[in-house]
């Protein structure tokens, strides 16, 4: 290796203590100027670590007026003070936020793989990124050392199989030091797109490769390009069980030895994630209506049997391995396709390992682009993650557009010469292709489903009310991938949230639609409230969601309220108080989460957004958008017009039945948006208000001061 | 008549738990069954009956994603 180096930092590294490092790393890659600064105690106090870190960074970094390429936007990641451990599953996640080049508001996305618990481990709770550079940078921790390096990119590869690999061989001793290195970085689209993601390797020394998990959400990649940082690079050599020097660490082994064994009890009768990870639930969502079908038209088809979990252990998935993210995780539901030759495009003949598939990609790349071809989605996979983009922006964008086509509002003449239709996974290829290249129709796919509307409407004279009506995003991001238009709570679940329509906030499908425990619009928006603070939680702390739920007890359901699995929650409470020494109670945690959840909502506000006339969905989410979408549900809608209108369904025509449901959809929802905005605290026009903020510990100045600036340009 | 998940569903002779869930369709492997309140063990659902006017409540638990 003989990259110029630019700057060359020495530090320290500070020692953890109860979880915290309590020092944060500042770089602007403009002026390559370096900072250690001190993490306060009212940070750790109102904003615990992970995502609330980056938020507080974040909202100090950038004004108002902010937009995603101005040089003071940041992409900062933190670990949490749980982040690192390695006694319970699912404790290696990092958080990354910046202004989204899709949103223009702060996004987060939670990632595993090595880097924030390394980042961590060498000195650092958070790391902010900021200025812009004018030439390619690596940026190189050694938390061992304690040195910083910055340094000029000499040609390294753009994409992101053959960038990982690079540079983990270059900065490890030998093989065995490969464990010790974790690279952050994008690939070749994402300078061409707005939801280019960022990929963290952990090396696999069983297969011998490098492998990724994403921060996919709102374009993260597509800001770490615009900055000219090629890589982040981290080492740190010495993992072991106590590196956050907990308060109590016979707790904590205790609860960790009781969860692995239910894991290692309980998981192939429950979901069998150790066998093909998420992508277990894709056979569940088609049975239930809920895979989404041909841009979210149906929720499931025949097809999708060949593309069912079976389909992909039986033929791709290797099988036998441990495939944890982060050590001492018992989940292990980090999958791979080995030896996977590939068929298209740039490594066409190569055989590569596929990271995946998991659920989002089988549903978004799959069954939303009527691609039912499990090669074919596999192929999707692998390049989604080398050129570094966003796969759910993709597979919703991409649908949308295939929607568009069928129906005529887009031609030939618009895509290129690509044909569109669903199910035709060549053209998908080579959108993404061109992605890669920065050329042809896939650089206007990659502007993403608002963008795309825009252009169709005024470049090629599309319908705007049908383009609004079927363009799956709220707040210029994509939708996650489940049909969830017969579940009001889900509804809500989506649009109601502060980034835009991410599951991670509240997946309430079936205790809504299937299980119907909450019929009024109170218990929604009370669901909508535990919910989301409860699993915020998880990205304060460094966790994944996974292990809360995917895995229960086996006397869960004796116990009053087995959805919220009151056991898991209890093993989080104990874990917090053994990790900081602190004496939280389930109570605080919610607590915990509110006031970021309520600072990020506010900081939207500081933006021009966050308000309710942002967190209206497409029609598509709410009800049946076209004939078609009536007919396969006729039965159903026919019945709800007989019991809930009193009207004889046989007296109507298909419009005047379709006008009826989306009159009674939009208003169930304009009540589901007064409930939960109640419920929260928020003004009815969906603003924090200054007593709650009071309420929860959180009056902050500088928020106080925005929401004085709202209210006064609202009088 | 039965209720199941707060709705109306005809019944016609006693069943087991088993042959509802498989008529329902609810093949999800993670679920809670609940008879007029009452906790229903997993290795009974192949006998345990379902009688006419039953409230059965089956929770599937999943808020995950």
């Amino acid at each position: 290796m003989a990259r110029k180096i630019l700057k060359s930092y020495e530090y320290k590294p500070a020692k953890l203590n109860r979880g915290y490092t309590r020092k944060s790393l500042y770089i602007n890659v403009g002026d390559l100027s370096v900072q250690a600064k001190d993490i306060s105690q009212m940070m750790i106090d109102k904003f615990v670590g992970g995502k609330g870190f980056d938020l507080y960074y974040l909202w100090h970094a950038t004004l108002p007026e902010t937009k995603w390429d101005d040089p003071e936007n940041e992409i900062v990641m933190s670990a949490g003070p749980l982040g690192g451990m390695t006694q319970y599953s699912g404790t290696g996640k990092t958080l990354v936020c910046g202004i989204s080049p899709m949103t223009g508001i702060p996004i987060d996305s939670n990632v595993g793989g090595y880097y924030g618990p390394l980042l961590k481990f060498s000195g650092w709770d958070a790391l902010e990124l900021q200025g812009k550079s004018d030439k390619d940078l690596v940026i190189f921790i050694d938390g061992n050392k304690g040195l910083i390096q910055i340094e000029e990119d000499d040609g390294l590869p753009e994409d992101t199989h053959l960038l990982n690999e690079k540079l983990t061989e270059e900065y490890a001793e030998d093989e065995d030091d490969k464990v010790n290195i974790s690279v952050v970085c994008t690939g070749s689209a994402a300078p061409h797109i707005r939801f280019g993601m960022l990929n963290f390797s952990f090396y696999d020394p069983r297969r011998k490769t490098c492998r990724v998990k994403q921060a996919a959400r709102g374009g993260l990649g597509t800001i770490l390009r615009d900055k000219k940082i090629k890589a982040l690079v981290v080492k740190f050599k010495g993992v072991k069980p106590n590196l956050n020097d907990v308060a109590d660490i016979s707790t904590i082994n205790k609860i960790g030895v009781k969860y692995a064994k239910e894991m290692h009890d309980l998981d192939q009768k429950q979901n069998g994630i150790r066998k093909i990870g998420t992508a277990n639930t894709v056979a569940i969502m088609n049975k239930y209506d809920l895979l989404p079908t041909r841009n979210f038209q149906a929720g499931g088809d025949p097809e999708a049997v060949k593309i069912y979990p079976q389909v992909f252990i039986d033929n791709f998935i290797t099988q036998g391995i441990h495939d944890g993210c982060w050590y001492g995780c018992t989940m292990s539901c980090a999958k791979t396709a080995d030896h996977f030759k590939l068929l298209t495009g740039p490594y066409k003949g190569q055989c590569v390992t596929v990271d995946g598939p998991e659920y989002e990609c089988v549903a978004g790349l799959g069954a939303n682009l009527g691609v039912f071809d499990p090669r074919a989605i596999l192929e999707e996979n692998f390049y989604c993650d080398t050129y570094g983009v966003d796969l759910i922006s993709f597979a919703t964008c991409l649908a949308f557009v295939m929607e568009c086509f069928e129906r005529g509002q887009i031609n030939l003449e618009n895509t290129g010469g690509l044909d569109l239709h669903f199910g035709n996974s060549e053209s998908v290829l080579e959108i993404l292709h061109q992605m890669s290249r920065g050329e042809g129709f896939g650089v206007i796919v990659g502007q993403g489903t608002r963008r795309c509307k825009q252009i169709f409407v005024e470049k090629f004279g599309a319908d705007p009310k049908l383009l609004q009506d079927i363009g799956m995003e709220v707040k210029g991001l994509e939708y996650a991938e489940y049909c969830h238009k017969e579940s009001l709570a889900q509804q809500g679940g989506f649009a109601l949230t502060n980034k835009g329509p991410q599951h991670d906030e509240a997946w309430l499908i079936f205790m809504d639609q299937v299980n119907k425990q909450i019929p009024s619009f109170e218990d929604k928006a009370d669901a909508l409230y535990y919910y989301p603070m409860f699993r915020t939680w998880f990205g304060l702390c460094g966790l994944c969601k996974l292990p809360w739920n995917d895995i229960v007890p086996a006397d869960n359901g004796k116990t009053d309220d087995p959805a919220k699995v009151p056991e898991h929650v209890q093993n989080y409470v104990d874990i917090f108080n053994a990790v900081t020494g602190k004496s939280i109670d389930k109570d605080e945690l919610i607590r915990q989460s509110e006031r970021v959840y309520n600072f990020q909502r506010v900081f939207s506000v500081r933006m021009g957004h966050g308000t309710r006339a942002e967190d209206y969905p497409p029609y598509r989410s709410l009800g049946p958008v076209s004939k078609e979408e009536y007919l396969s549900r006729q039965e159903m809608y026919d019945k709800q017009i007989r019991e809930v209108h009193g009207k004889d369904p046989e007296s109507l025509s298909i419009e005047e039945k379709m006008l009826i449901q989306r009159k009674h959809r939009e208003n169930q929802f304009e009540k589901l948006m007064d409930a939960v905005y109640k419920r929260r605290g928020w003004t009815n026009e969906g603003v924090p208000t200054a007593e709650h903020l009071a309420s929860i510990g959180m009056d902050l100045p500088e928020l106080l001061e925005v929401l004085e600036t709202h209210e006064n340009k609202e009088k | 008549m039965i209720k199941v998940n707060t709705e109306d569903h005809p019944w016609n002779k006693p069943l087991t738990v088993q042959e509802l869930l498989d008529e329902k369709g609810y093949i999800f492997p993670h679920i809670v069954v609940r008879i007029n309140g009452q906790y229903i063990e997993e290795d009974d659902y192949a006998t345990q009956l379902v009688q006419d006017g039953d409230d059965v409540l089956v929770l599937h638990l999943m808020a995950g994603g």
